[in-house]
């Protein structure tokens, strides 16, 4: 294809979609767009696997039949959002080998959060209610983005968050309206996710390289800045009502702007996240690993088994 | 010697009087396995009574670039419709 005839058809690709058209994973598009998207699902597929990590932590010690049943069906929820996400990703031409491949050699990313440690049972209350929580807030714009397979994929997975923010929530509730020692739980809790969740809402603006181009295609509608706004406004009054506090001398309500102000977040710590060095990179990545390596001989016995069925069946016909 | 698992396409009736509807691919080793997996993946909140699964390769798709060809020539085929006939309006249940 000729220079101009990519260039047209590029021209089309934009029009199609800036009138609120999908596209579909045999249309033509543009070798960046497919790259992009491959870039972000993937991201997304791996922060939904790795994310099963820190609550898996807690399922055996739940405190109550109630809590276990639920903390496993979110975690559940977790892996089929995972996998919804990891099929929508192979309809852009990349196969599941090659993208747990640059997962498992660190070449490809997933969310910072997940590098946080869980040290105690309050956390499953303060991840639910707050890391689930700016997840709702990054992922609703995504059900109406351009990619087909993507939006679909997060209609579904939107449709079972509620219940993840919700149940994280009860348990911060529970805590809170406890002894002195779970209220001081709950409090330790928010003061050590608070920051980490601010951050899952992507660098500032200023900073943010992919903003301008992603917001043509969908792939976002807000910016990080106003979806950061947007999670503290909604979060605070819950804190209140919790009757903790959120860890920010700088938190004050502006009667002017109708939102809250908030003090600076440390960068510094979020990029050494980001590039390997948080408490936990190295952990969730060897968990990971471990559970792919030790799991082949099962996937390989899946297979002989599927084949020399398939051999019976052809012979018997 | 690692083979990979297939893929597979996932069809779930929501309840019965409505058709099978595409819900998305999930990798199994064979059809049984698939079904299972469609099981856990796809159903966990009662959103289906039936389950098909095709393994994916077994599917022939239309290409995009044949749209021309084979979709436009009924856009001009306005006959097709009730409303291109002229009827007057004393007409009643038609
Ligand atoms: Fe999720
Ligand atoms: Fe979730």
């Amino acid at each position: 294809m000729s220079e101009q005839e990519v260039k047209n058809l590029e021209e089309i690709f934009e029009a199609r979609i800036a009138r609120d058209e999908k596209i579909e994973p045999k249309d033509w598009m543009p070798e960046k767009y497919r790259k992009t998207h491959i870039r972000q699902i993937s991201q997304h597929a791996h922060s939904e696997i790795i994310g099963m990590l820190p609550e898996g932590n807690w399922i055996t010690r739940a405190p109550s039949l109630r809590r276990k049943v639920a903390l496993l069906a979110k975690v559940q929820d977790e892996a089929g959002h995972g996998l919804y996400l990891y099929s929508a990703c192979e309809t852009l031409g990349i196969s599941r080998a090659e993208l747990y491949e640059q997962l498992h050699s660190g070449k490809a990313k997933y969310s910072s959060i997940f590098n946080y440690p869980t040290v105690t049972w309050a956390d499953m209350g303060a991840i639910g209610w707050l890391v689930d929580g700016a997840a709702i807030i990054n992922q609703v714009p995504l059900c109406n983005t351009s990619y087909g397979p993507y939006a679909r994929a997060m209609v579904r997975v939107c449709k079972e968050e509620s219940f993840h923010q919700r149940q994280g929530f009860e348990i911060m509730l529970s805590l809170c309206n406890g002894s002195e020692e779970q209220k001081a739980m709950a409090q330790d809790a928010l003061n050590r996710w608070w920051w980490p969740s601010l951050m899952m809402l992507g660098p500032v603006d200023a900073e943010s390289v992919h903003t301008e181009q992603s917001m043509k295609w969908k792939l976002k509608r807000k910016t990080n800045d106003e979806l950061r706004q947007q999670f503290i406004d909604q979060t605070v009054p819950q804190a209140e009502l919790l009757g903790i506090t959120v860890p920010d001398p700088d938190l004050k309500w502006n009667e002017e702007t109708g939102h809250y102000d908030f003090g600076e977040i440390d960068w510094d710590e979020f990029w050494q996240v980001v590039k390997g060095h948080g408490p936990c990179n190295k952990e969730r990545m060897d968990a990971r690993v471990n559970a792919w390596e030790e799991g082949t001989w099962v996937r390989d016995a899946a297979m002989a088994h599927a084949e020399k069925k398939n051999i019976k069946v052809a012979k018997a016909s | 010697m690692e083979k990979n698992w297939p893929l597979w396409e996932i069809f779930v009736r929501s309840k019965n009087g409505l058709e099978h509807r595409h819900f998305g691919s999930l990798h199994a080793a064979d059809a049984e396995m698939a079904m299972e997996n469609a099981r856990d993946v796809y159903t966990r909140r009662s959103e289906g009574v039936s389950i098909w699964v095709v393994e994916s390769i077994n599917i022939t798709a239309s290409n995009p670039a044949d749209n021309g060809e084979l979709f436009e020539p009924a856009q001009d085929k306005v006959y097709r419709h009730p409303t291109f006939y002229n009827l007057p309006d004393e007409v009643k249940h038609m």
